[in-house]
């Protein structure tokens, strides 16, 4: 297959990215380091989502974690099912059904479980259940032409809707603790370390998948549109394009990015709880993104497993220091480094790079250039 | 729902929660006048108003603490003295942080928005670390611990109406000094050209400072509101931002009128839902309800007429 969207720098970053992902840390790394990792990137995918909605598209959602709690809760609800069959829930006094749903004294299955126990259907409504949800959310808002905070706002609040819901219903949705002790995928037991192993390389995989789709995304005449859309939304528009259209379209595809993130966090974690889901968590994604660089899609990766790592190393040996340290971490990306990672690659290490390697690729990516005008004063 | 209830006792009902939700509705007119007039009159989304709130919190309780151990004659005034403190506390703390980070963001909306995120939470921790991690409530003086009696089965709580009034003072004194004050005057010239302004003669780094500090110590008597209906901790501001942005966009941004309306409409639904239903069951009725008729009117109930 010919990828003839791809420069020839975007091919080197995919193979560093890929020999990074799929060589280096399987043999640096212990099976509980590595599982680790493949955490901090499941929350990649939704950083992936937000450059292209937010870096390319100019919308700042802060409810990514809305979409990966949709894709994260469908899984778990189909390993739940399976791990709840009747010989394993015997003592309860309704067998056959979860756990969490017994002890509240629920005693039938609720109708939006059944089509979890199909395992096709689950997979199928991980990807349409987020994206129909994005397409409601998207065609209410951007159909009324509501951008920029407005929109950061709602989706915000809707995170808080999202939460306080599931955290509510506890029979129906496990409650604070969120859906725990699962078991087998489609009769493959998840917990054991060869199946953590094999789900970190699917997961690794994806992602590559993930980014390719984006990179066509990027640099197909739709992503031209959506930075044009950024810049001078009224320009596009008086050329006859449906801006909404573009905003809706990218708004479910992070979304649907986030929603695959999150069933992979369920399988390789083996939980999905409310305090992964909401205000918090979104705007974590953002933190990952703004860190990586919000025009660059490598840079959301790197950004993730940065912060990530610096998380765990932090709050491991010094806890009260994280929080100052991320609350730091993020005031000075956005004070002295708005493009992140990426930027301090690009103005620093990328001449020296492609002098070495004498690479001549495009000279400079409109979403960069435009992004450095659009931090000018507006008219 | 309202089906196990007489005519009668609905009203009675009705007219408690009513009562009930006056301090809520004080706290979010507070938090969201603050809010409003940083975000609708300088476009700076501030993600750690709750935490500037939370501040005022804390110096109602360290006023409290200090009445009780050296001035037990004086407690009950102390209440008044810790709302002074903590409009000076959060509006100094506010001018600080508009000095040090806000200003270099004035051209990046969205950013302000990530920024004061990072603010916020080193606020929380900070607070973790000065004031502990557990918890603190305030006691409060005899006489506004009663309530009155109006009818049989109607009682309004004394402290409720005392914030109530306090919060609709507040609102005045803003409303003047915003719309009629010579410094109102110039915070709006900023707002609507700040070349011009600036080449008028108005000191516009000096206005935006003072702006955002009046905004961060309205937050502060928030606070101070805030200590009767909840406890404080250090992450209790969170729970209160985004009810808080609800509110101002619900109001539509840059109405001080319509902000008032929507925090009375949100806060009062609220509260006369959770008589009849769980609190998080009220809570997600009402938040849904503000995103539905967002959604359908996204300029929010009341705005003002300009050409764009």
């Amino acid at each position: 297959m010919k990828l003839a969207f791809l420069s020839r720098r975007d091919v080197l970053f995919l193979a560093v990215l890929a020999f990074l992902l799929l060589v280096v840390f399987p043999f640096a790394l212990d099976g509980f380091r590595l599982n680790l990792v493949g955490k901090y990137l499941t929350y990649a995918f939704a950083a992936l989502g937000l450059v292209l909605c937010w870096g390319y598209g100019g919308i700042l959602s802060l409810g990514q974690g809305v979409f990966f709690a949709l894709g994260g809760y469908g899984m778990a609800m189909y390993l739940k099912l399976e791990a709840s069959s009747v010989e394993n829930t015997k003592i309860q006094s309704t067998p056959g059904i979860p756990d969490f749903m017994d002890w509240n004294q629920i005693t039938e299955l609720p109708y939006f479980w059944q089509p979890f126990h199909s395992f096709p259907l689950t997979l199928i409504l991980i990807l349409v259940v987020p994206a129909l949800f994005a397409f409601v959310i998207g065609a209410a808002m951007f159909k009324r032409r509501v951008s920029g905070v407005y929109f950061a706002i709602i989706t915000q609040a809707i995170a808080a809707i999202m939460t306080i819901l599931i955290i509510g219903q506890q029979g129906y949705t496990g409650g604070v603790n969120g859906i725990t002790d699962l078991r087998t995928l489609h009769g493959w037991d998840i917990r054991t370390d060869s199946a953590k192993f094999i789900l970190y390389f699917v997961n690794a995989v994806l992602l590559l998948g993930v980014i390719l789709i984006a990179m066509f995304v990027r640099d197909s005449k739709l992503g031209r549109i959506l930075v044009a859309m950024r810049d001078k939304e009224d320009r596009v528009r008086f050329s006859g394009y449906s801006v909404a259209n573009f905003q809706i379209f990218v708004f479910c595809l992070a979304g649907v990015f986030a929603a695959i993130g999150g069933a992979m966090f369920t399988l390789q974690v083996g939980f999905m709880s409310p305090s992964l889901t909401g205000i918090v968590p979104s705007i974590e994604m953002v933190i990952y993104t703004a860190v990586g660089g919000r025009f660059s899609l490598f840079g959301a990766v790197y950004g993730t497993l940065a912060v990530s790592f610096a998380r765990t190393s932090l709050s491991e040996s010094f806890p009260q220091l994280w929080l100052l340290g991320l609350g730091a971490l993020f005031i000075a990306t956005v004070l002295f480094f708005p493009n992140g990672l990426a930027g301090i690659w690009r103005d620093y290490v990328q001449p020296t790079v492609d002098r070495v390697l004498k690479l001549r690729g495009k000279p400079s990516d409109p979403a960069w250039e435009a992004g450095k005008s659009s931090t000018a004063p507006a008219e | 729902m309202f089906g196990d209830y007489s005519l009668g006792d609905l009203g009675s009902i009705f007219a408690m929660q009513g009562f009930a939700g006056l301090i809520l509705f004080s706290v979010y007119v507070l938090m969201a006048l603050g809010l409003a007039i940083i975000f609708g009159q300088m476009g700076v989304i501030n993600m750690a108003h709750g935490e500037f709130m939370i501040l005022g919190a804390y110096m109602t309780w360290l006023c409290s603490e200090f009445f009780a151990a050296y001035l037990p004659s004086l407690f009950g005034i102390y209440f008044f003295v810790a709302m002074a403190l903590a409009f000076v506390a959060s509006g100094s703390l506010g001018m600080l942080v508009e000095w040090a980070l806000i200003k270099r963001l004035y051209k990046r909306p969205l950013d302000t928005l990530l920024a004061t995120w990072g603010l916020s939470l080193i606020l929380q921790q900070a607070y973790r670390s000065i004031f502990g991690p557990r918890e603190v409530g305030v006691n409060l003086p005899d006489w506004m611990l009663g309530s009155l009696q109006v009818t049989d089965s109607i009682e309004v709580p004394i402290n409720g109406l005392l914030v109530m009034a306090l919060t609709i003072l507040i609102t005045i004194a803003v409303y003047l000094l915003i719309f009629r004050s010579r410094w109102g005057q110039q915070v709006r010239a900023v707002v609507q050209n700040r070349v011009m302004a600036g080449a008028v003669g108005i000191d516009t780094e000096k206005v935006d400072r003072l702006t955002f500090g009046l905004g961060c110590g309205i937050a502060g008597i928030a606070g101070s509101a805030f200590t009767m209906i909840g406890s404080t901790g250090p992450t209790s501001g969170q729970l209160y931002i985004v009810d808080t942005f609800l509110v101002v966009v619900f109001g539509g941004a840059a109405s001080l009128f319509g902000t008032i309306a929507s925090a009375f409409t949100i806060s009062q639904t609220q509260s006369t839902l959770e008589f009849f239903l769980s609190g998080s069951m009220a809570k997600v009725i009402t938040l849904l309800a503000v995103v539905a008729i967002l959604m359908l009117r996204p300029q929010g109930l009341f705005t003002l007429k300009v050409r764009r």
